[in-house]
This record gives C-alpha cells, sequence and structure tokens, in this order.
C-alpha cells in the first residue's frame, strides 16, 4: 500500500529503496526519448520543493529494451507512469506495454513542466482505456477549479483508479538577483505544502467516484499516510520524503500501523473513508 | 507484501563536534560513526535542521573519528548547516558520486572560492601535491591554511592565469572557472556543483550541461574528467 510518486525514484539507481515499497511507479514514459528541462532544475521552497525536470526518459523504445527488465528482475510489481503530448500518444504507449507483467499503468495527464496535452482528460483516458486491458490509473492535478469533475470524468472514461495529486505550479526567485531560480521559470511544487492540498483532492475525488485512490502529497509520516487513507485513499505514495530520507518506505510503513492501532483500528486500511463518517458511499472496488 | 530491508545507501545521525571560522567559511566537524569517507571529490548529504531537503557537501577532513566539512553559510541550508551546537545531531547519507581519480603522475589541484572544499583530503591523499587556489578576497583565502603547498591569487588575479604548465589537473570551483580550466587544461578532472535534492540519483535534478549533454551529477559525476 505504500509506492512512490512517479518521478521521484529511480530503480536503477537506489534498487534497495524500490524493494522496500510495496509497488515501484516508474518516471513517466514517453514516446520519444526526451532530455528533460534546461537546468536550474530545483529549488527548496519554505514549506517545499519546486522541481522542473521536464520528464527526462529514454521514450517507449529504449524503456522496453532496456530499463523495464532491470526494473521487473527487482521482483516488486512495477506500475509504469506514461505520458504524451495527444491522446493518440497515451494510447500508442499503453498499447505497447499491455502485454508486459505490470502490476499497473498510470497515465501522468497532469505534469506541470511540460505542455498540457491536446485533449482533455476524458478523452485521454477513453483512448488508453481502449488500448489496454491492464489496472489503469490517471494521474490528476489540483489545479483544477473542481477535482471532483475531473476525477468524475476520467472515471466515465473507464479509469480503474485515481492518483491525487500532481506537484502544482510554483515560483521561487533568487533573494539577490530576483530572477527565477529555475531555469524554465515555474515549476511543480511538491513537499508539506501540498499535505492539506491532496486530501482535499482525495476526498473530493473519493466521493465524487468510489474509486480506488492512490493519495500523493506531502507524506513524511505515518499519520500523514493514516489522513490520506481515512480520506479516501485506500493507498498512498511518497515523494519528495525520498530526496531526504532514503529509508523513509520501511519507517513510515511502520508508523503508519502504531499510528492506526493508537487510533483503535486493526489495520491501516481499517481508517479507509474514516473522514467521511459512516460507512463509504461506494464500495472499494479494489485496492491498490 | 514483499520483505522490507533497510536500504544500502549508508545515513547515519552525527554528533557534532563543532564549527570553526575559517575567514567568511566555516568548518563543520561531525563524529564519523560507521560512515566510510570515501574517495577525495565523492559527497555527502547534510540535512540541516529545519530545512526539506539536505545539501551535498564534499568531504574536507577525514580522521578516524571524525568528518570535516567545509561550508559556505550563503543561503538557509547552509546557514542552519554551519549554526549548530556540540549538542546537537545531523543526518549524513554518503559518500556519495564519483570522486576524483587519484592514479595522476603530476597533480595540480586547482580551486576557486568554496570550490577548494574537498582539497585538504584529496591533498593528503595525493601525498601533499602542489595547489592554486583563487579566492574573491584575503578574508576568504583564509581557508588556504587547510590546504599544503598552495599557492593563492586574489582578485582581481584569477588562478586561470597562475596555472603551470605540464602537469594533471583536479580542479573544483565555480563553473566558469571550471570551463575556463577545461579550456586550458585538456584531460582535466573537474569537480562540478548543481543544486541535489537527493544525491542518489533519484530526482534528475542536478543536471549540468557539460559537453553539449545534460549530466545527472549524482551518479555520472560530480567529477568528470573532461575530454582531451
Amino acid at each position: 500500500m505504500i509506492l512512490n510518486a512517479s518521478g521521484c525514484l529511480d530503480a536503477l539507481t537506489a534498487p534497495e529503496v524500490v524493494q522496500s515499497l510495496d509497488a515501484f511507479v516508474t518516471k513517466t514514459v514517453t514516446p520519444l526519448p526526451r532530455e528533460g528541462n534546461q537546468p536550474v532544475r530545483i529549488a527548496e521552497t519554505d514549506l517545499g520543493m519546486l522541481n522542473s525536470i521536464g520528464l527526462a526518459n529514454p521514450g517507449i523504445d529504449g524503456f522496453l529494451a532496456d530499463t523495464l527488465p532491470r526494473v521487473l528482475d527487482l521482483g516488486v510489481p512495477v506500475w509504469v507512469s506514461v505520458g504524451g503530448f495527444a491522446a493518440r500518444e497515451y494510447a500508442d504507449v499503453c498499447a505497447r506495454l499491455d502485454d508486459k507483467p505490470l502490476a499497473a499503468i498510470e497515465l501522468n495527464v497532469s505534469c506541470p513542466n511540460v505542455s498540457s496535452p491536446e485533449e482533455e482528460v476524458e478523452e485521454i483516458v477513453a483512448v488508453a482505456r481502449a488500448a489496454t486491458t491492464k489496472t489503469l490509473y490517471a494521474k490528476l492535478s489540483p489545479s483544477v477549479p473542481d477535482v471532483g469533475a475531473a476525477a468524475a470524468a476520467a472515471a466515465r472514461a473507464g479509469a480503474d483508479g485515481l492518483t491525487l495529486v500532481n506537484t502544482i505550479r510554483g515560483l521561487a526567485l533568487d533573494e539577490r538577483t530576483l530572477e527565477p531560480k529555475l531555469g524554465p521559470g515555474v515549476g511543480g511544487l511538491s513537499g508539506p505544502a501540498l499535505r492539506p492540498i491532496a486530501l482535499a483532492a482525495v476526498f473530493t475525488a473519493y466521493r465524487a467516484t468510489g474509486l480506488p485512490i492512490v493519495g500523493v502529497g506531502g507524506v513524511e509520516t505515518g499519520a500523514h499516510g493514516l489522513d490520506l487513507i481515512a480520506a479516501g485513499a485506500s493507498a498512498f505514495a511518497l515523494g519528495t520524503v525520498l530526496f531526504a530520507d532514503p529509508e523513509a518506505p520501511l519507517r513510515v510503513s511502520e508508523e503508519l500501523e502504531r499510528e492506526a492501532s493508537a487510533r483503535g483500528f486493526a489495520t491501516p486500511l481499517a481508517a479507509y473513508a474514516a473522514a467521511h463518517g459512516g460507512p463509504p458511499p461506494t464500495p472499494l472496488r479494489r485496492v491498490a | 507484501m514483499p520483505c522490507r530491508f533497510r536500504s544500502e545507501l549508508r545515513r547515519e545521525l552525527l554528533d557534532v563536534v563543532g564549527v570553526e571560522d575559517l575567514g567568511p567559511y566555516r568548518l563543520l566537524r561531525v563524529k564519523r560513526r560507521r560512515l566510510e569517507s570515501g574517495v577525495p571529490g565523492q559527497f555527502f548529504m547534510l540535512a540541516p535542521p529545519g530545512r526539506l531537503l539536505p545539501r551535498p557537501m564534499s568531504l574536507s577532513l577525514a580522521t578516524r573519528s571524525e568528518l570535516g566539512f567545509l561550508i559556505d553559510p550563503v543561503g538557509p541550508g547552509t546557514k542552519a548547516l554551519t549554526g549548530v551546537v556540540r549538542v546537537e545531531r545531523l543526518n549524513v547519507l554518503g559518500p556519495l558520486g564519483n570522486g576524483f581519480r587519484l592514479d595522476v603522475e603530476r597533480p595540480l589541484l586547482v580551486g576557486g572560492g568554496i570550490g577548494v572544499a574537498p582539497f585538504p583530503y584529496l591533498s593528503e591523499r595525493l601525498g601533499r601535491p602542489p595547489a592554486v587556489l583563487g579566492f574573491r578576497s584575503e578574508a576568504h583565502a583564509e581557508a588556504a591554511a587547510l590546504i599544503p603547498n598552495a599557492e593563492v591569487v586574489v582578485e582581481p588575479r584569477l588562478v586561470t592565469e597562475a596555472i603551470p604548465a605540464g602537469h594533471d589537473v583536479l580542479a573544483c570551483g565555480p563553473e566558469p572557472m571550471l570551463r575556463a580550466v577545461a579550456d586550458l587544461s585538456p584531460g582535466a578532472q573537474l569537480a562540478w556543483e548543481a543544486p541535489m535534492a537527493c544525491g542518489y540519483g533519484a530526482c534528475y535534478g542536478c543536471a549540468v550541461e557539460i559537453g553539449g549533454a545534460l549530466k545527472r551529477l549524482c551518479v555520472e559525476g560530480p567529477v568528470l574528467e573532461h575530454a582531451a
């Protein structure tokens, strides 16, 4: 039930961290190789960090030939994050992945550091759904007027689950020159600043869809993870905390058990949807 | 559920021994516990109290019981790191990345500003070779006391004006200095710097454009051999 947030871990440079997770989510794979955005790519802020990596990846050919076999060798369930700049690109990459032994495909339709796809979320999910039989998650942005409507649109289009949230755009200026710290100017804000935003998005999307949700956003402790479960997530992911603490998966897992137990829950998942007061509005269809 | 085991990345909570001034720079010393000192030019991620992200610091000094890091306290992270006192402890991860290649015949250390940080340890491992160190002021040049056999130049004079020919150059300093050294000394080993979030290849944040390609410094560097 503890994953990494896509983009926050590389299985090939830190396999031992990957093996401390319940499932590993790859960096986003696009049809063609991408070198990523021009440096500077990261900056710390008061309550988080900004990144503008820009979906650096080897492209689907390189990913299938070189990366994926080595990732699968680690023996951890693999989710592949898929990106693109048009719905057909998502569909093409999903089709190439369809015969691979993956636990799930996560559609990254919400990266703040590259151009948005031409189509809306619903159309992207629909064409990806038609291209693969794999379990399909849509990773959504909280930077929309109505995250419940976006979640419902993904559900209508055939998503099996949702990942909430991706980073939101932020800017940091150099103290001396007042120029943007990041090469591309703005970047994606992650870390503790996202916690209440992620909680609200999970809470809202759960009410709107009842779909399984992977909660993401500023989780640093087991208590933070338990909050996301209570808001309606059936799993949660670690992102920025991994940069400072590669042992976070083990620590957070232990803390999660303790925090659930301290509140009288037999297991952490027993706290599922507790924030909604009473039984879930729809049954838990599938736990990620 | 897969079996869980602790990361092989070595991270330790280390006792602060002390912080000393060297001009505007500060030398942070911590108990080393089980951490290896690594190869000179490798780095450690030091977690500043109260900050979200750790900061990459190359190792300046290694004794049997202590590690020392020369730090320029310019931002919130470096100020927090050098503002610690003896009773505090710091999380330290490392050593990380690729250090200097030490099998050189006529080593010359070329450093600029806080780029001299790895040189005390490097000098010791190379048998105290000659060094040329550039600083922006006499006060900053106090850091040269840590490095034996050093010629010190102070702005407006630049280190690139003081590099003798016929040496294997090992350099660390600001990016313009490294690019100038590379032009003067083909084959030089250059230690680069970039903001880093993780230090172990996870974030892809520390990319720097070198030779027309983006290099991830934490796994491909930070020491890179300049193509001759």
